[in-house]
């Protein structure tokens, strides 16, 4: 399927264009996040804008685009959304528990230890 | 019914998914039944209970509520990173839950794992309770109150 985008009307392409900007610009901002934020734990947290919104806002201005583009309905980027939402938990579930193992296995007092998970009190503060 | 098709909900969403894929026509409507059948054939032979529906009204509800949670989760986590918002200290929450379906427990990790600023590290199930890391974490009790009031009712009234 192919698109002309000069056959996309103006105020999809303003609205196309800002959910581009607003799905790159929350992927970037969470990469620069992964880099720079200080503990594992934290970093964990910044790539989830780009799994969540950063990918939603960039299968909205793809939809957006060839809907308007084409004249007819096209979801099917649906699809990459939905499955990057499902298949994110498998990889950071594998990453944190691993983690988390190591540093009880190291008795780290910033993690809650083996078996007692409601220890978290004695780490108020965590990092 | 459930001899000729072991998971109608799974086969009718392989169904769908072939058809926005290939697009809608008849000869493809026919592969998408084949496909969407035999794939829950397969599925059948794995052994897994299909789960049960009970509020089908709850699911759009759910949905609309976690669609607004991530929406201002992304904020107020890209305005943490931007340091428009001071981070207060991060650190780790557990929860304890009261559902013990694996599809509600499934698809919990996944509303958990989707919003920023939360994460699903560690599941214990002797004790049912779940380990959460929260990347702004002001007050433990609002955390265990969100997930288990707003998620976890929700997906229990949906399930069991």
């Amino acid at each position: 399927m192919s698109v002309h985008l000069a056959d996309v009307p103006l105020w999809a392409a303003i609205l196309a264009a800002f959910f581009l900007a607003l799905g790159a610009g929350l992927t970037l901002l969470g990469t620069i996040g992964l880099v720079r934020l200080p503990t594992f734990y934290q970093r964990i947290h910044a790539p989830t804008l780009g799994t969540s919104w950063g990918a939603g806002g960039m299968v909205m201005a793809s939809m957006i685009v060839f809907t308007a583009g084409s004249g007819r309905l096209v979801l099917h980027e649906v699809l990459i959304g939905l499955f990057v939402t499902v298949t994110t938990p498998v990889t950071l579930m594998m990453l944190g528990r691993s983690a988390l193992y190591r540093d009880r296995s190291e008795s780290n007092p910033h993690v809650p230890p083996f078996g007692r998970a409601d220890a978290t009190a004695e780490a108020p503060d965590g990092e | 019914m459930r001899a000729l098709l072991p998971y109608p909900l799974l086969a009718l969403m392989l169904a769908i998914m072939w058809l926005l894929l290939a697009g809608v026509s008849p000869g493809q409507v026919v592969i998408a039944a084949g496909v969407a059948t035999g794939a829950s054939h397969a599925l059948s032979a794995l052994g897994e209970a299909s789960p049960a529906i009970r509020r089908w009204l709850a699911i759009p509800e759910l949905a609309g509520v976690v669609f607004y949670d991530i929406v201002v989760s992304n904020l107020e986590v890209a305005g943490i990173l931007l340091g428009v918002r001071r981070m207060r200290s991060a650190g780790f929450v557990t929860v304890p839950l009261t559902t013990r379906s694996p599809s509600a427990l499934a698809i919990l990790s996944i509303i958990v794992t989707s919003t920023p600023g939360t994460a699903w590290i560690d599941y214990d199930a002797a004790r049912n309770e779940v380990l959460v890391h929260v990347f702004d974490l002001d007050d433990e009790a609002h955390w265990r109150h969100l997930i288990t009031e707003r998620y976890e009712r929700r997906l229990m009234e949906i399930f069991q």
